[in-house]
């Protein structure tokens, strides 16, 4: 099946031998000069690419102050080296997360310290060379910015940071990366990452309202562009066409029709997800944001609520109201934004929803944290309710549930192998390796608990199970949507 | 990157998809699929062809399930699921499918 090898799940976790340059290579295909325009980059790899480089690393070290820290702080103590799901699926040591932040580091020495000016040597400085541009781009993008290592830092550095700086400042040099750019740009043109038009939307809910009323005999409506609604609910496209996703989407209209809500998708916002996070690009994560800004006063709706998308939450939860605030206009009652899974999980606490747990008793559960909600945000009013909320979901309709291995969950979970822009068929070979330690800690509940299905809300985990599970002996479709889990038990009152 | 059939040169992108969607012929979807080492039979034929009705009026490949659903209402409900899909196309109804049928890569976190 494969053309590389795939990992072996050994029964432990163990650090790899080092094979230095296993990785080396091109890295994903580059933007089309068309996508670059669209984002307002340069189209292709401009002239004078080395200035432009080192102003903009000097513009980002002024900007963020943090990222100045990190290039400063790091003391090489080595915590963070075996905390990287790619540096132990491949071996690579330059996905060792401080010597790929090094590949940044001996640059920044070189030009904008001063003992790197003058002995660059001593200090481990380097020319921004081609080679070293090239080093970038193939390692830059075998970061999926989950943030894991950053866990284990006594120092905090953010690995993520860095990378999405070196992102942004190949980007700005006209090498972008083509999966993460090309969708930016759907968005733009069309409303969200699929390049879905609205009658192709509608046509697609209307798909699934009979779908829902065919297995329940329940009318539950998937309503769009409906002006006057009081929840405008913005969730990733992906949920309108992947599986096992879309059961997901059908499980949040389940819940807003117990709960007699009145709720509405947008045909301009149909587009959770945010890659400019992903490329570090400030101007870009904000247009993207404004469409969500422009459908809510557009529909002039009272809340906004997230579907389960987890880089979207994390960008809606940290960066919401400083990109396109402020949100005075909604009601202050409610969180702004709100997660789907909070909205679901207040339902719940207060007695609304009806569960058959039963209706779940075909499979045995575990959940599988997303790095985005794990480690950059929460969820409900309380420490760890990112943690605890989706698995009082799952709790709450099913019999059966399992949780992996302590030091693979909550805020120490592993990336599925797909985050940060890299779920792209270019790049099969590093989301298989990366999946590697998610699927040793997978393996072990299904060897001890008879474990069937893993649960999501992230559509890319979703998306990269799918594709990465096969690898390792497990089937495509024991990745599950949280609230697929929630719809199935969740007992349907006809509308009046 | 390009194919080569009956002496013309059509162009695809870096993952084989068409360049111009307009050049899609019933030969280029066989010489596409050879390049995945497989055979189109009728079963294939009767998924390509219900995408590009689709595309033709959505200007977008159809969602999973909408796919199987056609499917499943054509061909009768043993064939509408994505396992009768992925057998037929195991790279993926999505994407394997629609690039043999001559329409863009579905794109996202999909």
């Amino acid at each position: 099946m494969a053309k590389f090898t795939v990992p072996v799940i050994a029964e432990y976790l163990e650090t790899p031998k080092l094979q230095p340059d296993v990785m080396q290579g091109a890295g994903p295909f580059v933007a089309k000069p068309d996508m670059q325009k669209a984002l307002g980059f340069p189209e292709q790899l401009v002239d004078d690419w080395q200035h432009v480089a080192l102003d903009k690393m000097g513009e980002l070290l002024k900007k963020y102050r943090s990222l100045q820290v990190y290039m400063d702080a790091c003391v090489k103590c080595g915590a963070c080296t075996d905390k990287c799901h790619y540096m132990l699926g491949t071996g690579d040591p330059k996905n060792m997360p401080v010597a790929r932040q090094d590949l940044m580091r001996k640059v920044y020495r070189r030009y904008f310290t001063l003992a790197g000016k003058y002995f660059p040597k001593l200090v481990g400085a380097v020319d921004l060379t081609e080679s070293v541009l090239d080093d970038w781009y193939n390692y830059y993008h075998q970061c999926s910015e989950c943030r894991r290592c950053s866990v284990f830092c006594p120092y905090g550095i953010d690995t993520a940071e860095v990378t999405m700086a070196a992102r942004e400042i190949l980007a700005s040099v006209g090498r972008g990366q083509k999966y993460a750019n090309e969708i930016i740009g759907k968005v733009y043109t069309i409303g969200n990452n699929l390049g879905l038009p609205e009658p192709a939307l509608r046509n697609t809910l209307e798909g699934l309202e009979e779908d829902i009323f065919d297995d329940t005999g329940v009318a539950v409506r998937l309503p769009l562009d409906e002006k006057g609604a009081d929840i405008l609910l913005v969730t990733p496209s992906a949920d309108f066409f992947a599986e096992p996703h879309v059961d997901g989407l059908m499980g949040y209209a389940k819940v807003f029709h117990q709960m007699g809500a009145s709720w509405t998708l947008s045909s301009h916002a149909s587009e959770a997800a945010n890659f400019g996070l992903f490329i570090g690009s400030y101007d870009n994560m904000r247009r993207l944001t404004l469409r969500i800004r422009e459908a809510a006063l557009e529909l002039g709706v009272k809340r906004i609520i997230f579907g389960e998308c987890g880089h979207a939450w994390r960008v809606a939860y940290s960066f919401l109201n400083t990109l396109a605030g402020p949100f005075d206009f909604l009601d202050p009652r409610y969180p702004i934004p709100q997660h789907i899974c909070e909205y679901t999980y207040d339902a719940l606490q207060a007695g609304l929803l009806t569960f058959d747990k039963s209706a779940n008793d075909h499979r045995v559960v575990t959940f599988h944290d997303s790095c985005n909600v794990a480690r950059a945000s929460r969820m409900g009013n309380m420490a760890g309710g990112q943690f605890i909320i989706p698995r009082a979901l799952i709790k709450a309709s099913c019999n059966h549930f399992h949780d992996m291995a302590a030091d693979t969950i909550h805020d120490q979970t592993f990336c599925c192998g797909g985050g940060g822009g890299l779920l792209t068929d270019d790049l099969l070979e590093l989301r298989v390796k990366g999946a590697l330690p998610r699927m040793q800690a997978l393996k072990q509940v299904v060897e001890q608990h008879q474990v069937t299905h893993m649960a999501a809300i992230c559509a890319i985990c979703k998306s990269q199970f799918s594709k990465v599970l096969p690898y390792y002996g497990f089937e495509m479709d024991q990745i599950i949507s949280v609230h697929q889990l929630v719809g199935d038990a969740l007992v349907l009152t006809p509308s009046e | 990157m390009s194919i080569e059939i009956n002496g013309q040169t059509i162009e695809t992108d870096e993952e084989g998809y068409l360049t111009n969607l307009g050049d899609w012929n019933e030969d280029i979807a066989k010489v596409l699929a050879e390049q995945d080492e497989l055979e189109l039979t009728s079963n294939h034929w009767e998924v390509i062809n219900f995408l590009r009705e689709y595309y033709d009026e959505y200007q977008i490949a159809p969602a999973v399930r909408v796919l199987t659903k056609a499917i499943g209402k054509k061909l009768g409900p043993d064939k509408g699921n994505s396992k009768y899909l992925y057998d037929l196309f195991p790279y993926g109804p999505a994407k394997q499918a629609c690039r043999f049928a001559g329409l863009p890569k579905p794109t996202g976190c999909v």
